[in-house]
């Protein structure tokens, strides 16, 4: 990986060149304050570029979670009251805090995730700040609405919060999967009790640090822990009014079940094998766009494919399919893979020893059932430094839909690519999964593209594009994907409770008794 | 029908611990996003196998159930259940002992 080439690498955390400080033990984040675990117990937290343990982190037990209920509920009749204009200015407050510290919440989520520091800089902080301006607007334009029944009859509708929620967080991009959860929610008058990801506990409470000062005591608490200890606890628990997840179907079956027992709504958003579709046309020039749909296949690499979204089926038209993917494939062997503080790095290391292997055994079953390997399926030589780190090549099969590595989220840079002969056989091999996430269709033929968008079974087709994410866009899933969407302001509903005063302005009886 | 489900003399072991900890368990292989492949271990009251679901067999006497359809797309694979280090993000309840259990398919089957 050595390289002659200028390279702006950034120093680690704690080092003092680097923007970001660091203790050697966090503690949850409840009420405004720092508050040790009451397990008194700590788990050490991995960098995956290298394997090596930077802090350490509270792992906290049920009491913890009951501690920051306490907080959220002390907090939350206050909160509710502000104003929307109120709570918007603290909305855009704290996105203003991220904004000034965008370098040291780049370099910390990269340094704990492994997704290139490119990546977090230009995508993920940004995006979590626009989040948290865009439902600071949102809530400043709510109104509720007025029925008028009859002349003497009225029905007001009012948005109010639901009082405290949960929310679990997953560890693919743990600031900005943050910033979709916790913005809506603040938004709408909640406190919120946040469990981050095991993987990934740290760089949200780098975001606390930032944010502790605008943000009124106990509003927003992270606890950090186990998922089957603090997780559940959460989940169960009779004292918050809507639980949020994103992350496996099991798990979201299991919150769905315990919101059923509580009697309270729930969001999940579960992932998905989203195909990127590719029609003959894109190649009818050689041109911008498509040096666009080339980059657009190779999104599946995109925070090593640690997405709910990766386009990870790519199904492309059989008389292109040779040159097209020569293009592709030469643009994959360009990708530079290694440190993801290097500003140079597209591609760092999986976010834990676990997705790795799994990515492993995902690339033996593929060749087990006899998909053509077109590059990769190696954990890559990286320089000594990195030699502790999770790393795993961007990889390419080629093979067919019924395969099981075209049916199930690998979470890793694993693309399974197959052909297609018509517009109807791509729609069925699109549709042909048990998941509805994202998907993405590529042509120069404005009204294919409106077709095929309508047709494909899924919460999110990107058209032209893939893997933007612009607040105000609503995401989540068809299917097994999940239930509920995000990044819109329709968010506001699934954390409103809706109020109806029926007003009777009649002086007169109903003359029933 | 034949079980299509085994596990290893290590993960075994882990599950009697957890058995002798939570009582009686129940397995469900998961899907889609973050530890979305592996199999999860919960108490058995706690998420029983649903009208949708196709039981493998039993690991440990414990039943291990996946999503019929997931099942039907994953070719009806067989599995072994191992254990590997490290906790997973889930609800599984191996986390504890900061190990978590992963699902291989062996080529050559059970």
């Amino acid at each position: 990986m050595a390289t002659t080439e200028q390279r702006t690498t950034y120093a680690a955390p704690g080092h003092p060149d680097s923007p970001v400080t660091l203790r050697e033990r966090y503690e949850n984040f409840i009420g405004g304050e720092w508050v040790a675990p009451t397990t008194g117990r700590y788990r050490a937290n991995v960098t995956p570029g290298t394997g090596e343990t930077f802090c350490e982190i509270s792992s906290s037990g049920p009491d913890d979670i009951e501690l920051a209920l306490d907080a959220a509920h002390a907090a939350k009749d206050a909160w509710a009251q502000r104003s929307p204009a109120e709570r918007a200015a603290v909305l855009d407050a704290i996105a203003d805090a991220i904004d000034a510290n965008r370098e040291m919440l780049a370099v910390a989520e990269s340094y704990e995730n492994g997704k290139p520091v490119r990546e977090t800089l230009n995508a993920d902080i940004p995006l979590a700040a626009d989040h948290f301006r865009y439902f600071a607007a949102a809530v400043r334009a709510e109104e509720g609405r007025i029925s008028e029944i009859d002349d003497q009859t009225y029905a007001y509708h009012f948005h109010e919060p639901l009082g405290v929620v949960g929310q679990i967080i997953p560890f693919n991009f743990p600031i900005l999967m943050a910033a979709w959860k916790i913005a809506p929610a603040l938004a709408a008058g909640n406190c919120t009790v946040v469990k981050p990801a095991s993987p990934t506990p740290w760089s949200i409470l780098k975001l606390c640090e930032v944010i502790g000062d605008v943000v009124p005591a106990g509003v927003l608490n992270v606890v950090n822990g186990p998922g089957a200890e603090i997780g559940k606890a959460l989940a169960t628990n009779k004292r918050i009014a809507k639980i949020a997840f994103t992350g496996e179907t099991v798990t979201g079956r299991l919150i769905m079940s315990y919101a059923a027992q509580s009697l309270i709504p729930s969001t999940t958003e579960l992932g998905g094998k989203s195909p990127n579709i590719f029609f003959a046309d894109v190649m009818a020039e050689d041109d911008a766009f498509l040096d666009k749909a080339i980059e657009g296949l190779i999104l599946y690499a995109f925070n090593k494919g640690e997405v709910c979204t990766c386009p990870s089926r790519a199904l492309i038209h059989e008389d292109i399919y040779e040159p097209f993917m020569e293009r592709c494939l030469e643009r994959i062997r360009a990708i530079r893979q290694g440190d993801p503080l290097d500003l140079a790095t597209m591609i760092g290391p999986q976010v834990s020893t676990a997705q790795m292997e799994k990515i492993e055994s995902y690339v033996k079953i593929g060749r087990d059932e006899g998909a053509e390997l077109l590059i990769g399926g190696e954990r890559p030589e990286v320089d000594d430094d990195l030699a502790g780190g999770f790393y795993f090549e961007p990889t390419v099969f080629k093979g067919t839909n019924d395969m099981r590595i075209f049916q199930e989220e690998i979470f890793g840079p694993v693309l399974a690519v197959t052909t297609f002969k018509d517009d109807a056989d791509a729609l069925a091999i699109a549709n042909d999964t048990m998941y509805g996430l994202g998907a993405g269709v590529w042509t120069r033929d404005g009204a294919r593209a409106f077709r095929m968008g309508r047709a494909i079974k899924a919460g999110r087709v990107w058209t032209n594009c893939y893997h933007q994410y612009p607040a105000g866009a609503a995401f989540g899933g068809y299917k097994a994907s999940g239930v509920g969407r995000e990044n819109h302001r329709m968010m506001l509903d699934h954390y409103s409770q809706t109020k109806c005063l029926l007003v009777s302005y009649d002086p007169n009886p109903m003359g029933f008794f | 029908m034949a079980d299509r489900v085994r596990a290893t003399e290590e993960a075994l072991e882990v599950i009697e611990r957890l058995r002798a900890a939570h009582g009686p368990l129940v397995f469900h292989q998961s899907g889609g996003c973050c530890d979305g492949t592996a199999p999860m271990c919960l108490r058995a009251d706690e998420l029983p196998g649903g009208p949708n679901d196709a039981c493998l067999g039993h690991v440990g006497g414990a039943p291990f159930f996946i999503d019929a359809d997931q099942d039907r797309r994953w070719g009806a694979p067989t599995f072994v259940i191992d254990v590997a280090a490290g906790a997973s993000e889930s609800f599984s309840l191996e986390a504890f002992e900061d190990v978590h259990f992963v699902t291989h398919t062996p080529s050559e089957g059970l």
